[in-house]
């Protein structure tokens, strides 16, 4: 089914409506960190209701890791269909999860065309997780960064308080 | 009587029948959220269910029995009623919180909730009250 499709256009539209918005304001040097925020913004609350219902009928997570591996296979596979390839983490707080096919950017290139456009279309996804992971009761910040399409990674680093 | 909380350390809901002596409930209701918050931390080895029952808060005039349920993203549930309540059985409780749990799903994913905020959806509003018609 044409489901996953669904979803990929969606994103599109919402991020180049975002910054066809911002474009009319006058200020151009802000538009890049407005925009990036707002989308973030989206991707959180949506993380925070996806992740409830997501874990209605899962036991308690024994650790950080533990809610991280749940985070790249039963949550990153409900919504991308796929599970996270790789995820790597220093035992700190620190946790890289990296998608190589990636799926909200696998329409755009297989190598290094449009990189610099990449980073506008992974701020909902990076707010998507800290979302899950701030209704889990861990703060968070993400960040995304792509060096070849349309493999990703994105840097979990768990807030301690 | 019958009354439900929905809490995460401060009320978000709460919804009781009768309606008076609603003083002496909050009491009632905080103690309780201590006892959660022991049981949640004491977690060492994994505890596959995610519910925590605990009976026997004795009040000196009157009995309650108060029923705790946590969620993954550390809501708690609060269900008290009547010691002379003897027709509420363990899973009839059980499946009250799983419809507690269902419905804050709902209101969890209506955009126009935000989380943190008093709960106002009249769609709760309503099973909880379908849910008090059921117990008492």
């Amino acid at each position: 089914m044409a489901d996953d499709a669904l979803f990929e256009f969606l994103h599109m539209e919402i991020v180049a409506l975002v910054y066809k918005e911002q474009a009319t304001r006058e200020d151009i040097d802000k538009e890049r960190v407005t925009c990036v925020s707002t989308l973030e913004a989206m991707g959180f609350r949506v993380g925070q209701g996806l992740i409830e219902r997501f874990t209605k009928d899962c036991p308690t997570f024994k650790d950080d890791l533990d809610l991280m591996k749940f985070l790249c296979k039963d949550f990153w596979s409900t919504i991308f269909k796929k599970q996270i390839d790789n995820l790597r983490t220093n035992h700190q707080g620190t946790y890289v999860l990296q998608d190589n096919t990636f799926a909200l950017l696998t329409q755009f290139s297989s190598g290094k065309q449009y990189l610099e456009e990449a980073p506008k279309y992974l701020a909902f996804s990076c707010g998507l997780i800290r979302g899950a992971l701030s209704n889990l009761g861990l703060e968070s910040v993400v960040t995304a960064e792509v060096s070849l399409m349309p493999s990703c990674k994105f840097q979990v680093v768990i807030q301690k308080l | 009587f019958i009354r439900f909380v929905v809490l995460i350390n401060y009320p978000l809901y709460i919804r009781s029948v009768p309606t008076q002596g609603e003083l002496k409930f909050h009491y009632t209701v905080h103690t309780s959220l201590d006892v959660v918050e022991e049981k949640i931390s004491g977690v060492g080895k994994a505890l596959a269910d995610q519910r925590e029952l605990y009976l026997g808060l004795l009040y000196p005039t009157e009995d309650y029995k108060v029923y705790g349920y946590v969620t993954n993203s550390k809501v708690k549930f609060v269900i008290v009623v009547d010691s002379s309540n003897t027709s509420l059985r363990d899973n009839e409780i059980r499946s009250m919180f799983r419809k507690l749990h269902n419905s804050f799903t709902d209101v969890m994913c209506n955009p126009f909730y935000n989380p943190g905020d008093p709960i106002q959806s009249k769609a709760f509003d309503s099973i909880v009250s379908t849910m008090m018609v059921q117990a008492c």
